[in-house]
């Protein structure tokens, strides 16, 4: 038996390096190219001969991704907050709590899940401009601040949590909010941590309503300023790859350190939402 | 007891009301965001959709089905839908058989299996706006690294991008290159999922290798599969239907050229909007793409399961 598999495994293994060359390539030549002075973009080189970091200090100091850098941790931060408290109430009430009307909020909160966001682009554009966000920082952030998705990965988890351990709590005397923020909230650390990780890698990659909304570059996420500022270096490929490093990197830090974390919730999230 | 019992109605009565308050000041402000955010804007985009836009209220005229009849004669539009309709029949099946494959690889390995999972997905995680960018650059057909390679191994350098032939099936690479690490978490799952006592009661019973695959593996995969074919078509995050980043950022000098061959039809929309300012059209184009985004989800639902049913 052992031997009959030898070959299946070494082609597996064969396929799979390739394939993962494939997958990881874009992101090694991004890194390479972003060492590289200009005149290695036209020379073709392969490894820089002269590898310097110029090309990041121009872009942090002479262009603003710094400040967009800035402006999408604080958008990432805010809305994962906003997710992560309101998901995780909304999440627990449709589950542990009994009230008329469950059903229908149910449905409601569901039906969101079907309407694409670049349905409702427009709309908020309108009213963005008719409050004055065009160009704020809640403008950007206020579609970002509660997502279906959340509050059905919430709710399975809080699927698992035993009732009787709320019910001993409420016997115990605590109130409907003490029992959500002290015995229930503190036994989802980890659906939490998943919940609070998609939130804010979803809001650090957004690009169609930032772009939308943000006029002036004070205001752009890192990805707007990234295309806004691509779109006119022209073959500039050295700053443009090296801005490309800078918004890709926190995120494959991020997903370094939490991977089976992220994936697993992916998972969970895929097959049974 | 007599007594006691109307008074232990009460306070159940009491107590449940109270339940209700609470889950009711618990919902209130989730609530108010979901109406807000997405339920009244999803109206304003129908009642849009009917209108002729003008900054002015007090000008906005209800134009009927105008605007839908209009697409039809909207040469941009028509090629925008037929574009989309091409990108969802390359990038699904491509996505979903690689990511299916990948995890039946996947599955026969014992070492490495982790990191090789992490490595699939790790482009889902990145701002699409940024590998979209490196690959304009790896795909540019003079500076780019991809006509290098295909030097050393004896081909011609390919336009890609900046041919109208070849744009929109690169661009439906980048896109199945970005995405198929999904596939391969949602069907690794699947796979694990499997007890291994069919597969051990099938190999008694004289199967092997690949009816091993088509009698067992394949039709209790059918619901992932199922799932894999309407989120690469139609989810929020991944769905081919809705794309527009990759498009945008993939030819950000000319988005939707050379000719309109790569245009979508959400770029289409956003160009309507943004750039002509016409809402009212530009509601009507997406309300269409509402519409088809619901009947091909359900019919891919309802066609898939059946034909795979055992």
């Amino acid at each position: 038996m052992p031997r009959r598999l030898m070959p299946l495994q070494v082609a597996s293994y064969l396929i799979l390096t390739v394939g993962a060359a494939v997958m990881i390539f874009p992101f090694v030549w991004m890194l390479l190219t972003s060492l590289k002075p200009l005149p290695e973009i036209y020379s073709l080189s392969w490894f820089p001969r002269q590898p310097t970091l110029d090309n990041y200090v121009t872009i942090l100091f002479r262009y603003q991704f710094g400040r967009w850098f800035l402006n999408s941790l604080v958008v990432g931060a805010v809305t994962t907050l906003s997710m992560v408290a309101f998901c995780s109430l909304t999440g627990y009430t449709l589950t542990k709590l009994d009230f008329p009307g469950k059903g229908f909020v149910f449905v409601l909160i569901l039906a969101t899940l079907f309407v694409p966001t670049e349905m409702l682009v427009i709309p908020w554009y309108a009213s963005s401009v008719r409050y004055g966000w065009v160009d704020t920082y809640w403008g950007i952030m206020f579609p970002g601040m509660i997502h279906a998705f959340g509050v059905f990965l919430m709710r399975q988890f809080f699927q698992g949590l035993p009732s009787d351990l709320l019910d001993a709590a409420r016997v115990d005397g605590l109130s409907e909010l003490g029992v959500f923020w002290r015995v229930a909230l503190p036994l989802m650390k980890s659906p939490l941590a998943a919940l609070a990780i998609l939130a804010f890698l979803g809001n650090w990659n957004a690009f169609i309503w930032p772009l939308i909304v943000t006029n002036r570059s004070e205001v752009f996420t890192l990805p707007v300023g990234l295309a806004m500022f691509s779109g006119e270096a022209g073959a500039h490929w050295n700053l443009i790859t090296a801005g490309a490093t800078l918004s890709v990197f926190p995120v494959l830090l991020v997903f370094a350190i939490f991977q089976r974390h992220i994936i697993e919730s992916i998972a969970l999230s895929g097959v049974k939402g | 007891m007599g007594t006691l019992r109307p008074r232990g109605r009460r306070i159940q009565l009491t107590l449940r009301q109270r339940r209700t308050l609470w889950a009711y000041a618990f919902l209130a402000i989730p609530l108010f965001f979901f109406l807000a955010i997405r339920i009244w804007p999803m109206l304003q985009a129908f009642q849009l959709s009917v209108t002729r836009w003008h900054v002015d209220p007090a000008q906005r005229v209800f134009v009927g089905l105008h605007h839908f009849r209009q697409m039809w004669g909207d040469a941009r539009f028509l090629q925008a839908l037929r574009n989309t309709a091409l990108y969802a029949a390359i990038g699904v099946p491509a996505q979903v058989f690689l990511g299916l494959g990948i995890a039946l690889l996947l599955n026969n390995i014992r070492r490495a299996r982790g990191l090789f999972r992490a490595i699939y997905f790790a482009p889902y995680v990145t701002p699409a706006v940024a590998v979209a960018w490196a690959w304009s650059y790896m795909l540019s057909p003079h500076l780019g690294v991809i006509n290098s390679i295909l030097w050393l191994v004896g081909i011609p350098p390919q336009p890609f991008l900046t041919s109208p032939a070849q744009a929109l099936p690169t661009v439906a690479a980048v896109v199945v290159w970005q995405f198929v690490g999904f596939h391969v978490v949602i069907f690794l799952v699947a796979l694990n999922s499997i007890p291994r006592e069919i597969y051990e009661a099938a190999r008694v019973d004289g199967a092997s290798g690949w009816s091993l695959f088509r009698r067992i593996t394949f039709p209790l995969l059918n619901p992932s599969l199922v799932l894999a074919v309407v989120m690469a078509t139609a989810s929020p995050s991944i769905g081919i239907l809705q794309l527009f980043t990759q498009v945008m950022n993939l030819r950000m000098y000319d988005p939707g050229g050379p000719l309109g061959s790569t245009s979508t039809v959400v770029l289409y929309m956003y160009q309507v909007a943004f750039r002509r300012f016409d809402f009212g059209y530009a509601a009507a184009i997406i309300v269409v793409l509402f519409a088809i985004i619901l009947a091909v989800s359900l019919i891919q639902l309802r066609v898939l399961r059946r034909r795979f049913e055992y």
